[in-house]
């Protein structure tokens, strides 16, 4: 009786745990297809009758703008963060952990230190400067700064993972006459895809939930992101139409979902190795 | 693999592969120069999106600036005003220590929790991790604050389920007291990450430690006291100062649930939002950068005085043989 109660308590205590937490989900799930009616009168969590139409109405946007014209370009700007944070942040942790050159301990350093910089400190010149160059308005500022490796956590995510790779590799092609180019091309890029992998799907997300740098360098419609879109379409309708709204937050995070159910073992895996010393 | 030592406290200060630098520069002299071919992308945005514009931000916090005309130098002005004129702006900063001293220790508090159960299931570990970790991903959305606003606010679920108990609070979002505890209550829903980590940590300590303590006759409380608390202490810092840097800057969560102005009666006037507010909606770029130079150096003092206290309390083994 004893062993069985230490046997199932854990197990017990994880799924109520898990109930718990999966609510926000599934009541979100739940309301986007509830008829208006509904979602102010009744207390019950499931509709009486479905009213899928709240998908055909979330469809059609907001200011003439429709959904799949918004998820383009959410996933232009994710996308876009993927490439830069990959390549850029790839370059400079090989340099960290594999080369020897003045300044190292500083510039890496440097970068750690910005682990801890507030946003907010750079925003504002950072928006001025863009401001200047015209580039308000397009996606350039979210996406340009990707490209030269300001994310310090994937540095320092893909530094510690390329610290323990093997070097013997790399010794060994060092002898053939091959050089850091090439070594890093051939060897050590490809051995990092773990570490690369968890770089993408984190940049991809983070990027694809960003609202404050998407708010203020995007003001036309035509250019607006799903989670602008969202903010408007909060601000433009009542209570009444909570079902078009949840059924557009539906939308607005499958993506996420979709990237959490193929990729979660790296993700977190990744989440794991970056708290460690790995 | 080992969790004895955390990277963040001391990254530069020691040369990672020393031995393997000895080695280099036996074998022969390498050329320095492919580094920096590397490092060019890291160098130009080290500079042009990290240390200009901090320079230039330093600069118009001591100017009055609105975008359309040039900064005119005002010294001190923004930061007095700040700190001495402007009642708001001191109730950013108590909303913000609220909502950081609240969300942080339980987060964290149920973070470990959640490891500690998780460490002892038998099967389906990997799936709990995963199940718990996703609200983490999700919860910096804004279909997820929308969601939690929806919960919180008048006749929704939580004031329901807490009216069949006889407690009635009403909405949490209108209310000037309990508006802070819904971005509160999300920010803890994302427990899973810090989590993650904590397992990771709890993996890495040595069975033989505690096969060696049941020897000796430790009990699990002694055990948990005597080898988990000191060798997880140091996963346990790191994840108290990453999770309060993050919780400064919480912008999302607190823009929904406030309506995007901090309401009601300023209650959810998070420090971010209040920036916001006063450098892109009033056009005080001056005093919005000097806002932020004061969180940047509110962050940095809170945090040099948390690696100074976590000599007291963190237990780095490698450090101790």
């Amino acid at each position: 009786m004893n062993l069985n109660l230490r046997r199932w308590l854990p197990h017990t205590v994880a799924l109520i745990a898990l109930i718990a937490l999966l609510y926000p989900l599934l009541w979100l799930l739940v309301t986007s297809v509830k008829p208006a009616d509904e979602v102010v009168t009744s207390v019950d969590l499931w509709p009486r009758h479905f009213e899928w139409s709240n998908y055909s109405t979330a469809l059609d946007g907001v200011s003439g703008v429709s959904v799949p014209r918004l998820l383009g370009n959410s996933l232009l700007i994710s996308l876009g963060a993927v490439v830069g944070n990959v390549i850029s942040c790839s370059l400079a942790a090989y340099a960290f952990a594999r080369l020897r050159f003045r300044m190292r301990g500083p510039m890496f350093a440097f970068t750690v230190a910005t682990l801890m910089l507030p946003q907010h400190v750079v925003l504002i010149p950072q928006y001025i400067i863009f401001n200047k160059l015209g580039m308000t308005n397009t996606y350039w500022p979210l996406i340009l700064p990707k490209f030269l490796a300001v994310e310090a956590f994937f540095v320092f995510l893909i530094v510690q993972f390329m610290r323990n790779l093997p070097r013997d590799l790399e010794e060994a092609a060092r002898i053939d006459g091959c050089g850091p180019f090439r070594s890093f091309f051939h060897i050590v890029l490809p051995l990092s895809r773990p570490a690369l992998i968890t770089t993408a799907i984190f940049s991809f997300i983070w990027s694809w939930n960003d609202f404050f740098a998407q708010m203020i360098y995007l003001f036309s419609p035509g250019k607006a992101t799903i989670t602008l879109a969202l903010r408007s379409f909060v601000d433009q309708s009542s209570t009444s139409a909570y079902g078009p709204m949840f059924a557009m937050s539906v939308i607005s995070v499958l993506p996420i979902v979709l990237f959490f159910f193929v990729f979660q073992r790296y993700l977190v895996q990744g989440m794991a190795t970056s708290g460690l010393k790995g | 693999m080992s969790v004895s030592q955390i990277d963040l406290p001391k990254p530069a200060g020691r040369a990672p592969d020393r031995a393997d630098a000895r080695r280099r520069t036996r074998n022969r002299r390498e050329a320095r120069w492919p580094a920096y071919v590397f490092l060019t992308p890291w160098m130009i945005g080290a500079v042009a999106v990290t240390l200009v514009p901090m320079a230039v931000s330093l600069y118009l916090s001591f100017t009055s600036y609105d975008m359309f005309s040039a900064p005119h130098w005002v010294g001190l002005r923004n930061y007095r005003e700040m700190l001495f004129d402007d009642p708001r702006y001191w109730r950013s900063v108590l909303t913000t220590l609220k909502y950081v001293v609240i969300a942080v220790p339980l987060k964290l508090a149920l973070a470990l929790g959640a490891a500690l159960l998780l460490k002892r299931l038998r099967a389906g570990r990997g799936f709990y991790r995963s199940a718990f970790y996703a609200p983490s991903l999700l919860g910096a959305s804004m279909s997820i604050a929308l969601v939690f606003r929806a919960l919180f606010n008048d006749d929704g679920t939580v004031d329901n389920v807490l009216g069949t108990f006889g407690i009635h609070l009403g909405g949490w979002v209108g209310d000037p007291h309990l508006a802070t505890f819904v971005v509160v209550m999300l920010t803890v829903w994302q427990f899973g990450a810090p989590m993650v980590i904590f397992l990771a940590g709890l993996q890495q300590i040595s069975p033989e430690m505690y096969e060696a303590a049941a020897l000796d006759g430790a009990g699990p409380w002694r055990q948990f006291l005597s080898i988990t608390v000191p060798m997880l202490s140091p996963v346990v810092f790191f994840n108290l100062v990453l999770e309060m840097i993050q919780s400064f800057q919480v912008f999302t969560p607190a823009f929904v649930v406030s309506g995007g102005n901090g309401g009601p009666a300023d209650s959810t006037l998070f420090y971010t939002l209040y920036l916001y507010e006063r450098g892109f909606t009033a056009s005080h770029m001056g005093y919005a950068s000097a806002m932020a130079w004061l969180m940047l150096l509110a962050i940095a003092a809170v945090t040099a005085v948390m690696f100074k206290v976590s000599r007291s309390w963190v237990f780095y083994a490698d450090e101790a043989e």
